[in-house]
């Protein structure tokens, strides 16, 4: 595993972030001179540059999200010992990532094609940066990878569906490693999507104490950005190999609302949280902590806590990771497993920051709140929703 | 004479810009792709820059026939840049 996240690149830095209550949530002041746009605090990944030290060919068709995505999967293939090992090329390694779209820095080239009609800003790469599976291929050419390219760009879900994609085609046995995650990467336009709808914590003055999960002064979320890779094998690649085994995916679910492409429904978040229970083959007691997906939108909370409570009843502890690092989108389901993984190997877990009064319209969870809390579990669960309704829950034991 | 010479240096000043190349190993009969290791993506991303630097129009046919510095700058030259 491998992250890029505005909490640290490494647990270590990670860890004690977590530790000590510490958000990475910054006023961004150069978003201010932006007509219309409300929100200025942002959760950026500070001090990354595309290393200079990568082939030019490389870099040049990068843009900020795959360079991001190239680290993450660098650090994860390093740590799984895979790195220049034949089966990258041997066809049985693929791909499985996503991010919301791909960079945003080339969209000035493309902008320039309808502000004055003319292709003079057009470059070879302008088209490869933008493109929605840029991470994906960027990754596949700088390791040299030969199996399957599976691209999910379903915006806050893209890296945990990829992750369940990669699960599913190992299960299957096309597969028998995959590189599997997501990425995005913080931008003034992104932030101006959610504002128009509304979705945007406006705590501009105090950004430590936003996002707020579950917390009645909620006010909505933050943006983040960050890429996270999962190295995931066949437990028989994993036992030929002697790899460490960091720990296993046991259940995955993903299903769409079918409603609504903002407004999150309760019924199929339920089902999909059930769903990926019956898949791991486990029973809802058996699982003892919930990474939520808790973005601190006014709807969106709700929805998750109720449907959470149907499937596991108040007594499971639940935290959001948002509340430290914003939301990072197509990276934040696989940061969210990376770093509650970590945590549970450790026998603890985070609060959720800012939570100082649950909301009366939130169920009555077991919220951790205020310090880190000593737990001992197996099994836990991560919950992701996206727009367009997609929804997915990954079953994890560690 | 000049003109050409003026062009030739400006075309080693972007070549070194955009692919990362030491100036004295461009010379005009140096081969774009076997001796200075570009590929078709660098050589439309040059073409891209010399548009947008020179408004010239260039002729996609004439473009392919382009195989060393000097066809740069020959090109450059007839273009009346």
């Amino acid at each position: 595993m491998g992250g890029i996240s505005p909490l640290g690149s490494d647990w270590q830095t990670v860890r004690h972030h977590l530790k000590t209550n510490k958000s990475a949530v910054k006023t961004i002041s150069q978003w201010e001179d932006i007509e219309g746009l409300n929100a200025t605090v942002g959760a950026p990944v500070s001090n990354f540059e595309i290393p200079s030290s990568w082939p030019r060919r490389q870099r040049r068709s990068m843009g900020r999200v795959s360079a991001m995505s190239v680290m993450a999967t660098h650090l994860a293939l390093s740590q799984a010992g895979l790195l220049d090992d034949p089966i990258l090329n041997s066809g049985r390694a693929g791909i499985s990532y996503g991010s919301s779209s791909g960079s945003f820095d080339s969209y000035d080239e493309l902008a320039d094609f309808y502000a004055n009609r003319t292709t003079r800003k057009f470059t070879s790469n302008s088209y490869i940066k933008v493109m929605p599976h840029t991470s994906a291929a960027a990754i596949g050419i700088f390791f040299g990878i030969t199996g399957r390219i599976i691209p999910s760009s379903t915006a806050c879900t893209s890296g945990s569906l990829a992750i369940g994609m990669a699960y599913e085609n190992i299960a299957s046995g096309k597969q028998d490693v995959m590189i599997a995650g997501g990425a995005d990467e913080l931008h003034e336009l992104t932030v101006a999507v959610f504002d128009t709808l509304m979705a945007t914590s406006t705590r501009n003055d105090a950004p430590s104490t936003t996002p707020r999960p579950f917390d009645q002064d909620r006010d909505g979320l933050v943006v983040g950005e960050g890429a996270c890779t999962f190295v995931l094998e066949s437990l028989d690649h994993a036992m030929n190999r002697d790899a460490v085994v960091l720990g296993e995916i046991i259940g995955f679910a993903t299903n769409s609302d079918g409603r609504h492409l903002t407004r999150p429904s309760g019924k199929t978040v339920t089902d999909v949280m059930k769903l990926a229970l019956q898949d791991a083959e486990i029973q809802s007691n058996d699982v003892g902590y919930v990474s939520a997906h808790g973005t601190a939108t006014e709807i969106g909370d709700v929805v998750e806590s109720v449907s959470t409570f149907e499937v596991f009843g108040g007594s499971v502890p639940i935290s959001s990771l948002k509340s430290y690092m914003g939301h990072t989108m197509g990276a934040c389901g696989a940061l969210e497993a990376w770093m509650s993984i970590q945590m549970l190997k450790e026998g603890w877990v985070a609060p959720t920051l800012n939570l100082d009064n649950v909301d009366a319209e939130c169920a009555p969870l077991n919220y951790v709140r205020e310090k880190p809390l000593p737990l001992k579990t197996k099994y836990f669960i991560n919950n992701n929703f996206a727009f367009g309704g997609v929804n997915t829950s990954i079953v994890f034991a560690v | 004479m000049n003109e050409r010479v003026e062009i030739q240096n400006s075309l080693t000043n972007k070549l070194v810009e955009l692919f990362e190349l030491e100036a004295d190993e461009i010379q005009l009969d140096s081969r774009l792709y076997e001796d200075l290791d570009l590929d078709s993506i660098d050589a439309v991303d040059l073409l891209s820059q010399l548009k947008q630097d020179t408004g010239m129009v260039v002729d996609p046919e004439r473009a392919k026939t382009i195989r060393t510095v000097g066809d740069v700058v020959d090109m450059l030259v007839e273009l009346d840049i």
